[in-house]
Order: structure tokens, then sequence, then C-alpha cells
């Protein structure tokens, strides 16, 4: 090659169509179109939000059909009927309707649920953020009670707890309904044995994100520390959290199911989906599916809606994935 | 690497120690140990008072736990009263292994207690955890090389849907397919209740057969999830450059798939099941509770139910070191297996 | 010289959610026994996936060879089985890619990834196949090389890594080398020693090659001929001399203008392509490099242009006359 060639100039073309920005590029896409294009994919969660949706217009809207009364009245002529018309889903061992019995249990389970994860994102993301932001002793005494409390399982670690707490808090009485002292013991010890896991996730985010330099800047513009915690970290590193906060969820629900089934968690007079299992296994032999099978099918499904929901939750919010 | 072990080993101490301390403080409300004691509660006031001397009751809980540590016999207890400690304790303490007396079984050692009951509950966990792997690695490996199909998407949606599942609601169902549908069809059912059949004694057939149900339930839950978890890995590990190369080499699909894809696949899995199995005793409270199985977990409903203390923290502090050896276990076992950690 | 592969109006697409991308649309060319082809363009122009499309390394359910041939010693490689493909793939033709560190396996020995494929091409018994990979490791210049073949692919460095990979690819003494860009991910000394070593094998062992790279830097001292690529299509054949003395695409032409050299004023902005890469999920229509060519005009958006012999042993896809700036 000869220099004088490279220096060929070329003219520039003045037939040389204009691009237009679509043809150069695809067009920017904001976070928020991206996750709500991707979650719409799965179609999976999709299904698990309206099935969630439904479940919980049973629970809630069923009241409007069925009172409380009736759901407590108890007939011991009608004892461990089959379904039936008029028992679309039988009655239990002292003759009350199972329908509706599992409406007001599932108000009950859905708030446990959701209360118990509320309580667990809040200590969790707290603990969590102080661990990875400061690091140092704080995050060595947080993190060896959080060790503590993960090394023990935690169906072991709540029948101790239930135990301890139970029969301790009276009933209470809210908005006309009278609720068992133990739903608030549910709740709290299932949001104390919840949290490690959230914590140890937050404060990863958080031992990542403190490096990056908008926390320098921060910083640099004297921005108070609660801020540059919660205005400025904690927003980036909600994806990892919604996504468990949601299985938290389905957990609790499980959590006190499993409890109450084996009669230390939610007690008379307040039912849950859980505690109508109780016992039911020695019922087994006569043949009184019902029992069981709906209170157990309607706890499958709330958790299997809740988990497509979080898996297409998750999917949707990795931020790493740019492909729509 | 022997470094690395002595400083997590020494790491779990006080760890084992706080985890120790919280289970203890816990467990001294959770109800009147007296009234477990002799079934009834004593009636002779002198009773009780000796009662409450001689298990250190009366004592505030640091030292109750001070005792359950590291024993009594090195002080003395006042038995008769008198507020002069005068006869030397008798016990020696955890940390020398002994863990106390039941106080349901009066007199009986907890370890003695537990150790009754222990093997029954590993016969079913190691049973289940066998069936899992090795379910969940078929089925796990089977999808991965059939993604998308319809056996994978049934497969898929049946996975979702066991591991969505409470525990008692697979047993429920298993016991009603199983035993009681079976025994109106005519055919032979499966035993719900117990180890073996009293009226045919504990011989290996009758265990086994007792055995199907309670491990089945177990068994199906996690087995949905693992087999989800593998068809991940295996996945991903399909997608990978170094398959590619595999394949440009010429080498038959077999191989490609068994040695290559899977070797990579395997390492976050046996993570994943080192550190949950002992959290498969947890499970087993509630499948024992289901079916009559004379375990660990059936004892530890029972014993924490009456407040006996001493049998409740044996098993807490066994599951403990449990886990925190299991932890270890697999760490070690990840960082020998991949080459990349092992070798530098 | 006889041709030992003869490639035909190869087309593959991929099948994508968001629509199907044209990789490959339409490339021919031949190989002669012993000769040492470059293919050279830029990223995501097709050359990597021309490539793996004849070794059948194309995942099939999103991808599809839409049509072509790739005749290897009288046989189609697009209609062998997978079986009969096993046969060819490593043993007559092998590859070489870009990343040493991910292409090669990472739990598996280098010892063990380069028996296998002695032991399942040639039946050597294990002992033999030791021995022989040891020979190769030496000859791919591993120092200390019967000792590091019970070493794992961390465990070296990435030069080294890349030699290792040879050394695999090199075992069964194949006909044909295919090198995707196997320098691209070292640095410059690191890539002259690897390109060195390439040359010596390809003697010792009378190889043909196909060398593809996005660098015309390297190409010079390694090629005896070489294609450019631009959006899935061919649009420059030459031998060496000719394409770097009397390049007649306005790609290419760009593309060597773009070259920052040596012997160059340094007043000389370096020139860059104006424009964007093609976006390959609409099927093309007309020459693909039109809405970036200087000297493009309407008859080269309408249509296609086919290659076309421009001198011997030189072809263009171009309806322009890039020395005049006419069309042809």
């Amino acid at each position: 090659m000869t220099e004088s060639q490279m220096d060929i100039p070329l003219e520039p073309s003045p037939k040389i169509p204009q691009l237009s920005a679509d043809e150069i590029e695809s067009p920017p896409l904001t976070l928020a179109t991206l996750t709500w294009r991707r979650f719409r994919r799965h179609k999976m969660a999709i299904f698990g939000v309206i099935s969630l949706v439904l479940i919980v217009l049973y629970a809630y809207g069923g009241s409007f059909f069925v009172s409380e009364k009736y759901a407590n009245h108890n007939d011991t002529k009608i004892i461990l009927q089959y379904p039936s018309a008029k028992h679309p889903f039988g009655t239990d061992t002292i003759g009350r309707d199972i329908l509706a019995r599992t409406i007001y249990g599932g108000q009950i389970s859905v708030l446990i649920g959701l209360t118990a994860a509320i309580l667990e994102v809040v200590i969790g993301v707290l603990f969590g953020a102080l661990s990875g932001y400061f690091g140092g002793l704080i995050d060595a005494l947080l993190m060896r009670f959080t060790e503590a409390i993960l090394t023990i399982p935690t169906i072991f670690l709540l029948l101790v707890m239930a135990k301890y707490f139970g029969g301790k808090i009276p009933n209470i009485t809210f908005l006309g309904r009278t609720y068992s002292g133990s739903v608030v013991v549910i709740i709290v010890i299932i949001g104390l044995t919840s949290w490690p896991y959230l914590a140890r996730i937050v404060r990863a985010e958080f031992l990542s994100l403190k490096e990056n330099e908008f926390v320098l800047a921060a910083r640099a513009t004297g921005t108070p520390t609660w801020q540059i915690i919660f205005r400025h970290i904690l927003p980036n590193s909600i994806a990892p959290i919604v996504v468990a906060a949601t299985l938290g969820v389905a957990n609790a629900i499980t959590l006190e199911a499993y409890i109450s089934f084996l009669g230390l968690g939610v007690r008379a007079p307040t039912a849950t989906w859980g505690n109508l299992l109780q016992g039911a296994y020695s019922y087994i032999d006569k043949g009184a599916y019902w029992l069981w099978l709906f209170p157990g099918l309607l706890i499958v499904l709330i958790v299997l809606s809740i988990n497509f929901l979080g898996d297409g939750l998750r999917d949707a919010l990795d931020p790493r994935s740019r492909t729509v | 690497m022997t470094r690395y072990i002595i400083r997590r080993l020494l790491q779990a101490i006080p760890l084992l120690f706080l985890i120790s301390l919280v289970l203890f403080v816990l467990m001294q409300n959770v109800s009147d140990p007296l009234a477990t004691l002799s079934g009834r509660t004593p009636t002779r006031k002198e009773d009780r008072e000796r009662l409450t001397r001689q298990l250190g009751l009366d004592k505030p809980i640091i030292v109750q736990y001070l005792y359950w540590l590291i024993g009594n016999d090195w002080t003395k207890i006042d038995m008769n009263g008198d507020g002069v400690a005068e006869t030397p304790g008798i016990r020696k303490g955890v940390l020398r292994g002994d863990f106390g007396t039941s106080m349901w079984n009066r007199g009986v050692p907890v370890t003695k207690v537990i150790a009754q009951r222990l093997p029954n509950t590993l016969l079913l966990m190691v049973v289940a955890e066998l069936l899992i792997i090795i379910g969940s690695f078929i089925v796990g490996i089977y999808s991965a090389l059939r993604q998308y199909s319809l056996v994978d998407n049934i497969l898929t949606a049946t996975s979702f849907i066991g591991y969505s599942m409470p525990i008692f609601f697979t047993a429920l169902a298993a016991i009603y397919i199983f035993a009681v549908y079976f025994k109106r069809w005519g055919l032979p059912s499966l035993p719900t209740v117990g180890m073996f059949d009293p009226q045919e004694g504990k011989t290996t057939s009758q265990v086994l057969v007792h055995m199907i149900l309670p491990v089945f339930s177990m068994a199906f839950i996690s087995l949905a999830s693992y087999s989800r978890y593998i068809r991940g890995t295996m996945l991903e590990a399909m997608s990978q450059d170094y398959v590619r190369t595999a394949k440009s080499k010429g080498l038959p699909r077999r191989q490609i798939i068994f040695v290559h894809a899977l070797k990579n696949a395997c390492l976050p899995i046996v993570t994943v099941i080192g550190l949950e199995i002992p959290f498969l005793l947890g499970g087993a409270v509630v499948t024992e509770r289901i079916f009559a199985w004379p375990g660990m977990g059936r004892l530890f409903l029972d014993h924490l139910e009456r407040g006996d203390t001493p049998v409740v923290m044996g098993i807490l502090m066994m599951i403990a070191v449990a886990v925190v050896v299991f932890q270890l276990i697999t760490d070690i076992a990840y960082a020998w297996l991949d080459p990349r950690i092992r070798y530098k | 010289m006889p041709t030992i592969l003869e490639v035909t109006n190869l087309k593959t697409r991929f099948n994508t959610p968001e629509g199907i991308i044209y990789a490959v649309n339409g490339i021919s060319y031949h190989l002669k026994e012993g000769e040492t082809l470059a293919m050279v363009g830029e990223s995501g122009c097709g050359k990597s996936v021309s490539m793996m499309s004849i070794l059948g390394l194309i995942p099939i359910p999103p991808g599809k060879i839409v049509s072509g041939s790739a005749v290897y010693w009288g046989k189609d490689l697009l209609q062998m089985s997978e079986r009969e493909l096993t046969l060819v793939r490593g043993k007559e033709i092998a590859m070489i890619f870009q990343d040493p560190m991910t292409s090669l396996n990472p739990v598996l020995t280098v010892k063990r990834q380069i028996t296998e494929s002695l032991q399942v091409h040639t039946g050597m018994k294990p002992q033999q196949a030791v021995e022989r990979a040891g020979q190769l490791l030496e000859m791919v210049g591993i120092p200390d090389a019967r000792r590091r073949l019970t070493a794992y692919p961390h465990q070296f460095s990435g030069g080294m890594r890349q030699r290792v990979m040879i050394a695999m690819a090199l075992a069964c003494n194949p006909s044909v080398l295919i090198a995707d860009e196997p320098t691209t991910a070292l640095d410059v000394t690191i890539q002259a020693q690897i390109v060195e070593l390439v040359i010596r094998m390809r003697q010792q062992m009378s190889m043909a090659m196909i060398w593809i790279t996005h660098d015309l830097g390297v190409v010079a001292g390694l090629a005896e001929r070489v294609m450019v690529m631009y959006a899935g299509f061919i649009v420059e054949k030459a031998s060496v001399d000719d394409l770097y003395e009397d390049p007649r695409h306005p790609y290419t032409l760009a593309l060597l203008s773009a070259l920052p050299r040596a012997d160059r004023r340094r007043e000389h902005r370096l020139k860059s392509i104006p424009g964007a890469p093609p976006n390959l999920l609409t099927e093309p229509k007309g020459c693909p490099f039109a809405p970036r060519c200087e000297l493009a005009f309407e008859r080269c958006r309408i249509e296609n242009p086919a290659l076309d012999m421009v001198a011997a042993g030189h072809e263009i896809a171009c309806w322009v006359d890039v020395r005049t700036g006419e069309s042809r």
C-alpha cells in the first residue's frame, strides 16, 4: 500500500440517506418499561398474580356472604359430614361448616403472612443495612447474632418460642372481632426468626454498593448518614428485597400452618388454615378427606401463586439482563 | 486448609455458646417443670421445695445456665432448706458430656433418652436424602436435556406445585391415596402408623414397609425443588464455552453431558444439599407426628410440651452442633471438589 | 493443490423472540489443501457463526441453517448426521476459540482434555495418549510439559492457555484448523508469540487454516488469501497482497484507512467509518454497506451486488469502482 492511495479523499456523496434513530439503535427503554415487559412475558407470574388476587378476594370478600358467627357455630348433630350442597366443604369434628371457616381462616393466614413479612423486612433491612454500611464491630456482632438464629432449624426455634410466649397474650378485640392473642405471638416469632435471611442479602448489597461513587459523592456533599443509607443506597438494592419479601409472605404462611398444625400456633377461637388441619390426621381412617383437603389446597394454592409471582419478579427485576 | 478448619471451628464455639444461652433462657419460661416431674403437682409443700432446690430452680437463671454448662459437682447445694449448702451436686455439665436427666422420664439421662430415638430418625433422614439426591439428579438432568419439551414442562409444573406444598399436606395426601384408597380398592395398603406392626415385631421388612410413606412425604418436596435447581445448573453448564469446545473436538454426546457439563453443574449442588441435611430434622418433626414414628422429632415435641428442659436443650444443642459441623464439612467438600479452589 | 473445503451459499438465521436474526446471508468460498484463509470483519458480521455452522456447533432450536452446502473432501457437512459429524470434528477439522479461560473446562485436567480426543478419535491406549499429550504440550512451547499435564486450566496464564487449546486442537492431526479470533483476548506480545507458534505448527503438520479476526494487522503475515465480511455477506475476496495494495471494496478501504499506521504523518486524523453496524433483525435489502458508504448511489440501496471478479483471484461485491467513484 502506498501512502498516496491511503490519502485518496473520499468525497462525501450527497446521496447518502439520513438514517433515522430507529434504524441505528432501538429506542431507549426505562427500567420500569423493561421490568413490565419482562414480567408480562412470564406467563406463570401473571397466573400467580391472578390466582393470588382470587384467593384474597375469597378470604376477605367471602366475609360479606358468610358471617363469623356462622363460621363459629357448631352443631353436634352434623359433625363430620361429607361435602354437600349445604356445606360445600363438609363439616368438621364439632359440626362447623368448613367453607365458612376457610374464609375466616384465610383472613388470618393472609394477615399473618403479610404482617410477619413486613416485620421481617423492617428488621432485616435495618440490621442488614447497618451491618453492611458500618462494618467493623457492629457488623461482627450482628452477624454472629444472625448466624446464631440461622443455625437452629426454624421449626425448632419457632416451637420453643411459641411455647415460651404461648398463653401469655390475651385475646384482642379489634374492629368488633375477637382475635386470639396467639395471632400476635405467631406474627412476632415468625418475624423474629425470618429476618436473618433478608439481613444477609441486604448486607451483601450494601457491602458492594457502598463502594460506588455516588456514595462518595453524597458523603462529600455532607449528606447525613441515615440519608445516605435510606435515600441513596437502599433504593438501589430494592430488587432482591422485593423478591425476598414476596417469598417471605409465602414462607410465613407456611410456617404458621406448620406450627398451628402441631398445636402450638394460633389457638381457638381464631381459625387459620393451619389449625383447621390440626388433628385431621386422626380422622384419616374414617375417610374424612375434606377436613384437610380444602384448607390444605388453599395453602398450596396461595404459596404456589406467591412462588410464581416471586419467580417472575426475580426475572423481571434482575438488572443484569437487558434483553426484553 | 487445616488452618481454615481450625479457624472455622474456633468461630463456631462462641456461636454455640450464644445459641445455648438464648435457648436456655427461652426454655425457662416454657412451663412448670415441677408439674411435669411427677405427673401432677406435688401436694406437699416440703416436697415442692425440696425438688425446687434439688433441680436448682431457686437459683437465678444465669447460675442455672452455669450449672447446666459445667455442672454443680464442684459446689454444694442446699438440700434441706436450712440456708446452708451442704450436699455436693452430682451434675457434671454439658461440657463434660452430662446433659442432665430427663424431668419427664425421671432419672433417665438425657443422652440415653435421645439415643433411643435418634437412630429411628436417622434412618428416615438418610434414606430420604439418598432418594432426594438420586431422584433430583435424574429428573433434573433429564429436564435439562429435554428443555421445553412436553415432559420438561410437566415436570416443571409438578416441581413448582411440589415445593409449594407443606409437608403435612404431602403426608396426608399420601396417606389418603396409598392407605385409605388402596384399601378401598382392595390393593395392598401401606401402613401409616409407627415403625412396625406390634403383632409382627420389629423385623426389617416391617420397618421398611412402614418407612415408605414417611420417607416419600419428606422426600417429595425436596426432590421437587432440587430437581429444578439441578436443571438450572445443568442448563447453565451446557451453555458454557467449554461445552462448545468439547463438541468441536468430536466427543460423543454422552461424554459431553456427563463428564464436561455434569461435573461443573454438580459443584453448587454439593453446597446446597450439604447445608440442607441437618434441616431435614425439622421436616421430621411434622412427619413423625403424623406417622407416629418414634423418632427425635416426636421426642422433641413430646418433651417440649411437658417442659422437660434438659431433654429439649439436649436435642437442640445436638442439632446446632450438627448444623455447624455440616456447614464445615460442606465447605471443605466444596473446596476439595472445585480445582479452582483446591489448587490455589 | 486440491480444494478440500467448498462452501456454497451458506445462510444461517436465528429465531429469537425479538425477530429473526439474519446472521449469515449466502456466503461462498473455497479452501485449498494447506493454504491459510483469513476471514476479516467487525464484530457481529457473521464470521464466527458461519464457521460454527459448518461444524454444526450452532444451537439448533434458535439457530437454523437455511440453505447452503459445505463440501469437505466430497461430503457435505451440512447434510451429515450428528454421528457422522463427530467423526469429522476434532479429527479432520479442529477449532480453537477466542477466550481460552472459558473455552477450557475448569474442572478437568489439561491431560484429560487432550487425551480424551486422542482416545475417542485414534483409539490410543491411555498410556500412549498421555505420552502423546505430553509431546503436544512440549510442541506448543509449554515449559516443563510433562509435569504441567496434571494441572488445571486456571493454573496457566492466558497465553499458555491458548497454547494448550492449540495443543488440544492439533492432537489428532486435523487437516483444517479453524481459529476464531484466538489472539483477540491476549496482549500484543503474547499475540505475536501465538501467531508464530501457529505458523510453525501449520508448517509441521501441513494443515490448511481459516483464521477469523477483526484485526487486519494480524492477517498480513499469516494468510495467503483474505475474505472480508460485512453483515453476513462476503464483500471482497483477494490474495493478501492484492487486498492491502489494491483494495476494491469501499468497506475494505474504510477498514484499512482506519488502521493506525506508524508510517503516516501524525496530523492525519484516524478515520472511522460513519454510521453504525447494520441491524441484523431486518431481512437484507440492497447492499448492506450502502447506509455507511460514501460512494453509494441509488442502485446500491435497491440491489445487492453479487461477487464479481475484477482481477485474477480478486472478487468484490460492489456496484462502484472505488478508483474512479463511478458505477461499474
